[in-house]
């Protein structure tokens, strides 16, 4: 196959960046779409110029790390996959490929298509955890969990953390993203001590780092690696209104070590 | 030569870790937030690690490679986690646990390091639980098990096929939580380049910012390396692209021992590769050769498709040549016939490297929807990846290098030979011997983490005192200029080729002298051909960009500079080891069965290498092994 690659270079956060076009011959069907930028990049080596950036790492679909558009999707044309899941065989011969970064006012570009994706890392910080010493804890059996409130826990909790949702939405929301850590421990029993305390912390922390509002586009779910569904994001939604009516804002003052 | 104490306790092996942790010394709680420890990797034993030093007190800064800490290769583990909790009242405890452990591991790891591991394992799923892992229930709501790798009980807790994933993400929320605490202060998109050794202690590191290229000094009290393994000194292996050996070999480099690095273990099922660009392999479980027959066509020159080679021209190498086993003789035995077969020009697919694992008699039996249903998720992910279709065609398979259980020696606390230096998880040696049981690689991480280090850590923090050394000292200036000066040099190099070409070759050179099965000859050319590739690297290496900015190639180029230096000592150390031992098969040494042979006499002992400077061949140690509690007994799959 002989493609015509579109992709997106930016030297630095500051810098303005801008499409290069690329002819890259000799793709095959069966390489991934990161093995198609590898090949690129080596072939950008042997003329002597920067290869594109862009993160990866596992390329069996679970990291979360790859995170590009294509061709204006997050991860791509075909559903239920990340980038390196993609194969170029979803493409005809002599097709012209757009690649571009995850886009959204709370993911910096970085440098090409590398985004900086720590406000997510700031969101689970706020309370996406269920508080913890290591040490002799209770016998799990002790604590029967029925097996379709585990297996919903576990749906939510499948997020990789890759924001496909943010790149995906109109508005740039972190919603399903949040939605889901804070389903998977608010379902759970072991959740419930935290669960309104959580929902307030990670939803005030999600505003804060710039990402925009829910309109149910449903965007994110459609362009989400991992089928997340958007019930989570109605299950957040009701558990943040009880969290603003069942408890006073703050009621004695949070409790921290010293 | 290393004076090795591993501090082994003695006394009965149900007691010995009680016992030590009881005379272990410790540091108060008012003393702790004085001790800084650094934690390099966040997979489940760094962030285990460090958030459980975290809680104690300890001030801990943690160092990962990629832009979050929840991105860890450990995240990949589709399997589950062993844990001798005998829910299923079938016979199972600590003492089983333990032997199929050391049987598994073919008798070359420490009795007490393993019983250890399977004393703690059940403590981890309750850890697990508490922190809200969804762990796969029954019915009833309580936890749900299933048989793993050829074991007699059902002990492997799991969550769907993303057991990993979960305990990882476990360990993430726990880490998270420390830094929201101000205990933890991370650093993301974070290169470990060096290590300060002074007066014999590890003081600190030498970090690079991946995005601005600055160099940092951190100076420490403690450092724990948590880095993974290294098979992807092979290029192809199923471990993530990231996953290197540089902090592993700057810690040799700087006189932390090597134990065992020739011990790797390959699965004989992963997709084969499909061409040259190939950047890494998928693995297939091994339960699909419960019901898939392996073959390659009988003719070199054939070009018939599976179906239209009738059965007198297809070759069933495993059924002919083990007629008692078929197609389920064990793994390292089905991974070197398929190299075999491979070699004499029989193999199928693109690359000639790859053979038919053919579902259609199953199907004829069972029925399709049957066959389906039991494989549905690998028969999806091998038709995505392959875009054939495993009902109706056979898929095509190969050996693929997945796991490594060598590693930098450690003592029964953890400690490398460089006090205050401890390696946990799949960076240590300590407990997999020469392979490694299934569902055993997450237990292992999560017991160095939570349970193992934060305690013994204390022992060594209390006879110092904290933040003696700081970064004014003399021997952080002198290990960030060989740093600088180096990435200075891969980019002044200038040649013409890419750091992933010298990688590829590599990878060429190990699996082809190192690989599934190994011979005197065959290492020894090995040995040959490194050197010349490294000489090659060092004058023909092409890296773009400059050091102050985000330069993917430059990372690379550094990691393929270590495991080009990493691939000489691990033939080095199989040459060495004369015998066959779990995924370790030295032609010269097995049975009339081709199973392997192994040599207890000779080889029951631990090696590790020493760095003795560049161009010097590295001095060996053996730290004997002894086997009281649970004595030697040949691995038998056949009875």
């Amino acid at each position: 196959m002989k493609i015509k690659i579109h992709v997106w270079r930016q030297q630095s956060p500051k810098t303005k960046g801008a499409m290069e076009t690329h002819e890259l011959d000799g793709v095959t069907s069966d390489m991934s779409f990161l093995e198609m930028l590898d090949t690129l990049n080596e072939q950008l080596n042997d003329q002597g110029k920067d290869p594109v950036a862009f993160d990866h790492d596992c390329r069996e679909g679970v990291c979360g790390s790859c995170s590009m558009v294509i061709d204006g999707q997050a991860h791509g044309p075909k559903g239920s996959t990340t980038t390196c899941q993609l194969y170029m065989r979803s493409f005809e011969d002599g097709a012209e490929i757009y690649v571009e970064p995850f886009r959204a006012a709370a993911f910096p570009i970085l440098r090409d298509l590398v985004v900086d994706r720590s406000a997510f890392d700031r969101i689970i910080e706020a309370g996406g955890y269920i508080s913890n010493h290591s040490g002799p804890k209770p016998e799990p059996n002790s604590i029967p969990i029925e097996p379709e409130i585990q297996e919903t826990a576990l749906d939510a909790a499948s997020c990789i953390g890759c924001g496909a949702c943010v790149a995906a939405c109109p508005n740039g929301s972190a919603m399903l993203f949040t939605s889901a850590k804070v389903s998977h421990l608010g379902l759970l029993p072991q959740g419930q001590t935290e669960r309104y305390e959580r929902v307030e912390a990670m939803v005030n922390q999600m505003e804060s780092e710039g990402f925009g509002s829910c309109r149910n586009y449903a965007e994110c779910e459609a362009q989400c690696p991992k089928g997340i569904s958007i019930a989570f994001i109605g299950r957040l939604n009701s558990d943040y209104l009880k969290s603003q009516l069942v408890e006073a804002d703050n009621p004695r003052g949070k409790m921290h070590a010293q | 030569m290393f004076t090795l104490d591993s501090k082994l306790p003695g006394g009965p092996i149900q007691e010995a870790w009680t016992n030590h942790k009881n005379n272990l010394r410790l540091v108060g709680p008012n003393n702790r937030p004085k001790y800084k420890v650094l934690v390099v990797g966040t997979g489940l034993a760094g962030a285990s690690a460090a958030a459980s030093m975290a809680a104690m007190g300890y001030q801990v800064e943690s160092f990962c490679f990629q832009d979050s800490a929840r991105r860890a290769h450990s995240i990949a583990a589709q399997g589950g986690i062993n844990a001798s909790k005998n829910y299923r009242n079938d016979g199972d405890s600590t003492w089983r646990l333990f032997t199929d452990t050391q049987k598994g591991g073919d008798f070359r790891a420490r009795e007490q390091n393993v019983y250890r591991l399977a004393e703690l394992s059940t403590a981890i799923i309750d850890q697990c639980v508490a922190q809200g892992v969804p762990f796969a229930r029954e019915y009833g709501g309580k936890l749900a098990n299933r048989s793993f790798g050829g074991v007699l009980v059902e002990r492997t807790f799991y969550c769907r096929g993303e057991t990993g994933q979960q305990l990882l993400l476990g360990a993430y929320s726990a880490l998270q939580e420390q830094v929201a605490q101000k205990r933890i202060k991370m650093h993301t998109r974070t290169e470990v380049m060096d290590f300060i050794v002074v007066d014999g202690k590890v003081r600190g590191l030498i970090t690079r910012n991946m995005i601005t290229g600055e160099l940092k000094r951190h100076a420490a009290d403690a450092v724990v390396l948590a880095t993974g393994g290294y098979g992807n000194v092979f290029y192809l292996s199923t471990n993530a692209k990231g996953s290197n050996v540089n902090a592993l070999m700057r810690a040799y480099k700087r006189g932390a021992g090597f134990a065992n690095p020739c011990f790797t273990q390959i699965h004989p099922t992963s997709i084969p590769q499909s061409g040259e660009y190939q950047s890494k392999l998928t693995l297939m479980s091994e339960s699909l050769r419960n019901d898939g027959r392996i073959w390659v066509p009988r003719n070199k020159d054939e070009t018939r498709t599976p179906a239209d080679i009738p059965e007198a021209d297809r070759y069933y190498y495993l059924e002919e040549r083990y007629p008692r086993f078929g197609n389920l003789v064990p793994r390292d035995v089905a991974a070197r016939n398929a190299k075999d077969v491979c070699d004499q020009g029989l193999g199928v697919g693109p690359t000639g490297y790859g053979v038919y694992l053919d579902f259609a008699r199953a199907i004829e039996q069972k029925g399709v929807s049957a066959v389906k249903s039991k494989y549905e998720n690998l028969f999806e992910m091998y038709q995505r990846i392959t875009d054939d279709d495993p009902v109706k065609t056979p898929m095509r398979i190969y050996p693929a290098v997945h796991y490594t259980m060598g590693g930098l020696w450690v003592d029964y606390n953890l400690m490398t030979t460089i006090p205050g230096l401890y390696a946990a998880g799949e960076a240590n040696f300590a407990d997999h011997g020469a392979n490694r049981l299934g569902a055993s690689s997450l237990m292992q991480c999560l017991a160095d983490g939570y349970f193992v280090v934060p305690v013994t850590i204390g022992d060594y923090l209390s006879r110092n005192e904290p933040g003696e050394i700081t970064t004014e000292h003399e021997g952080f200036e002198a290990a960030e200029t060989e740093v600088r000066d180096n990435l200075n040099r891969l980019i002044s190099i200038n040649g013409q080729r890419s750091s992933q070409s010298f990688h590829r070759e590599l990878g060429k050179i190990m699996w082809e002298h190192c690989g599934i099965a190994r011979s005197k000859e065959s290492l020894e050319e090995g040995l040959r051909k490194i050197p010349k590739l490294r000489e090659e690297f060092n004058q023909n290496l092409r890296v773009t960009g400059e050091t102050d900015h985000l330069n993917q190639s430059l990372e690379h180029a550094g990691r393929v500079a270590d495991f080009i230096d990493f691939g000489e000592l691990m033939c080095q150390d199989a040459l060495i080891r004369d015998e066959s031992c779990g995924c370790h098969l030295r032609e010269e040494y097995q049975t009339e069965e081709n199973e392997a042979k192994r040599n207890d006499d000779d080889f029951s002992f631990v090696s590790v290498f020493e760095y003795k400077g560049e161009g010097v061949a590295p001095e060996l140690t053996k730290e004997p092994l002894e086997f009281k509690a649970f004595p030697l007994a040949t691995r038998n799959y056949k009875s």
